[in-house]
């Protein structure tokens, strides 16, 4: 009879155990990785194709999230104002918006999406193919020729991106703006620059550095530890995605409560 | 030389290695046989440290193998030539790339004229033409990338070769090649083999000694002879359908 019934007690030990696991497994690989670091000779080139993969290969897909996210932003602050206040309120509220929350926030899940899913597949394809296998038996590291690269490739574009991401977000609030408010160009960058602080901007950058290190670790520890062929490449691509795009979520509340001053 | 020493290896509950015992002294070339999913690959692994043994002993030349460090094992891979099944080539890289990662000593790596003749030397042993280096392996048949595989092996000039099915999906005549490709690399640099093989004849032909894997033990071990003329069950089993083609030939 017992044996039909799920056992919440099983279960949330099978879970904690797993979670654990996969816990070690991480501080392993990232040990891993900074010990690679010293072998620069191998990971340096891949690592700037990569670079250059993920930066012009994402750059229509930013742009088209940031434009949509700038535009609606605007509209939605100039429906908020209420009668009386001035329509900067709404260029500030845009630029705030953005560089605080939506331009790190959206770029981070887009690119988990995007560059995350594809590193998942690659590695875990080269996984079951005995590619990294094959790698290793020439006496050559997995990790300065496959990991790292990537890993250093998707830390250092991902900020980059969330600069660009800010910046046509913000143009495209001002665009919005001129056909559906009537605010001046004058009035958008007085609200732009009443409301902005400096800080806004390094937060921005923090945040998009730790989510550039989790789009970069988890698909690539779930993908370098992928098994059962094709089966399991389909699983682990799913669970990076998934898997990064919560730690992304998770990291930004983390974030705002430790770095926002209350 | 290689030695394994009650070797035991476990994936979970599936006990594959089970107190394995087997030698491969210096310029000999064993096969290993046995059934479909008995554990040979896994055997092979052991030897170049791809995989750990849960217990006992594994030593090439003396060195253990699960207890050396990152660059002692490194340096031993450089001389252990490793063939996978299904060739294992790198995607993004072309065949000429992919026979270059091959080339480990680094003096000769950043030699270009040095890499180019080895390349086509090694392209050649084969029995492939130069002209494929600039192909991608998703534009070769599964025979031809096989064969790249085996090219890459090689042509770092390995004290030590493995082999993971060598001439399995080739067809007879490439098989043939291959087979002689093992006896030349024996007679004439002294490598020492390792091929795990359903080939059965092709075994018998190319082997100085042939180990049946089995239960998770080595169940046989003998030269050709011996285990034609075997009256172990094991092997006449799993023999059968080839035993008298052998023996007639």
């Amino acid at each position: 009879m017992n044996s039909v019934l799920i056992d919440p007690r099983r279960m949330v030990g099978r879970v904690a155990l797993k979670s654990a696991a996969h816990v070690g497994g991480i501080s392993l690989f990232v040990f891993e990785l900074a010990r690679g670091l010293g072998e620069w000779r191998e990971w340096y080139h891949p690592a700037l194709r990569q670079a250059r993969d993920i930066g012009y290969g994402s750059m229509f897909i930013v742009f088209i999230t940031a434009s949509f996210a700038g535009a609606v932003t605007i509209l939605q602050a100039g429906y908020q104002i209420a009668a009386g206040v001035p329509t900067y309120f709404a260029s500030g509220v845009v630029v705030s918006t953005i560089i605080l929350e939506l331009g790190p926030v959206l770029t981070g899940l887009i690119l988990a999406g995007r560059v995350g899913a594809g590193y998942a597949a690659e590695l875990g394809t080269m996984r079951v193919t005995e590619q990294i296998d094959a790698l290793e038996s020439l006496g050559r590291s997995s990790v300065s020729h496959v990991l790292l690269p990537r890993v250093l490739a998707a830390t250092l574009m991902v900020p980059i991106l969330c600069i660009f991401s800010n910046c046509i977000a913000i143009f495209a609030g001002w665009v919005a703006s001129k056909g559906a408010m009537d605010m001046s160009n004058a009035d958008f960058v007085y609200g732009a620059r009443y409301f902005f602080k400096p800080f806004f901007m390094w937060y921005s950058l923090t945040k998009s550095f730790f989510f550039g290190l989790t789009i970069a670790i988890v698909p690539c520890y779930v993908g370098f530890n992928t098994s059962h062929g094709a089966e399991g490449v389909g699983r682990a691509t799913m669970t990076a995605v998934m898997t990064s795009s919560v730690l992304i979520l998770f990291l930004n509340a983390l974030l705002a409560r430790i770095l926002l001053p209350q | 030389m290689i030695t394994l020493r009650n070797v035991h290896k476990a994936f979970g509950d599936n006990v594959v290695l089970d107190g394995v015992n087997l030698d491969v002294q210096r310029g000999e070339t064993v096969a290993l046989l046995g059934p479909s999913g008995v554990g040979k690959s896994v055997l092979l692994k052991h030897i170049n440290g791809l995989i750990t043994p849960d217990k006992g002993e594994v030593k090439v030349d003396g060195m253990s193998v699960p207890h050396l460090h990152r660059k002692e094992l490194a340096a031993l891979r450089q001389r252990v030539g490793y063939v996978f099944q299904y060739g294992a080539l790198f995607d993004s890289m072309t065949v000429y790339d992919n026979i270059l990662l091959g080339i480990t000593d680094e003096m000769c790596v950043n030699d270009i004229g040095y890499c180019g003749a080895r390349m086509i030397e090694c392209l050649e042993l084969v029995n492939l033409a130069p002209d494929i280096a600039s192909k991608y392996p998703a534009e070769l048949s599964g025979g031809m990338k096989k064969r790249v595989g085996i090219a890459r092996a090689i042509a770092g000039k390995p004290t030590y070769l493995l082999y993971d099915e060598p001439t399995s999906g080739l067809d007879p005549v490439n098989a043939e090649i291959i087979d002689s490709l093992v006896g030349k690399l024996q007679r004439e640099l002294g490598v020492t083999s390792v091929a795990v093989t359903h080939d059965v004849r092709g075994a018998f032909n190319v082997a100085d000694r042939i180990a049946l894997l089995s239960d998770g033990k080595i169940r046989a071990l003998g030269t050709p002879a011996e285990l034609a003329a075997s009256d172990n069950e094991a092997v006449r089993g799993f023999l059968e359908r080839d035993l008298e083609d052998i023996v007639r030939h």
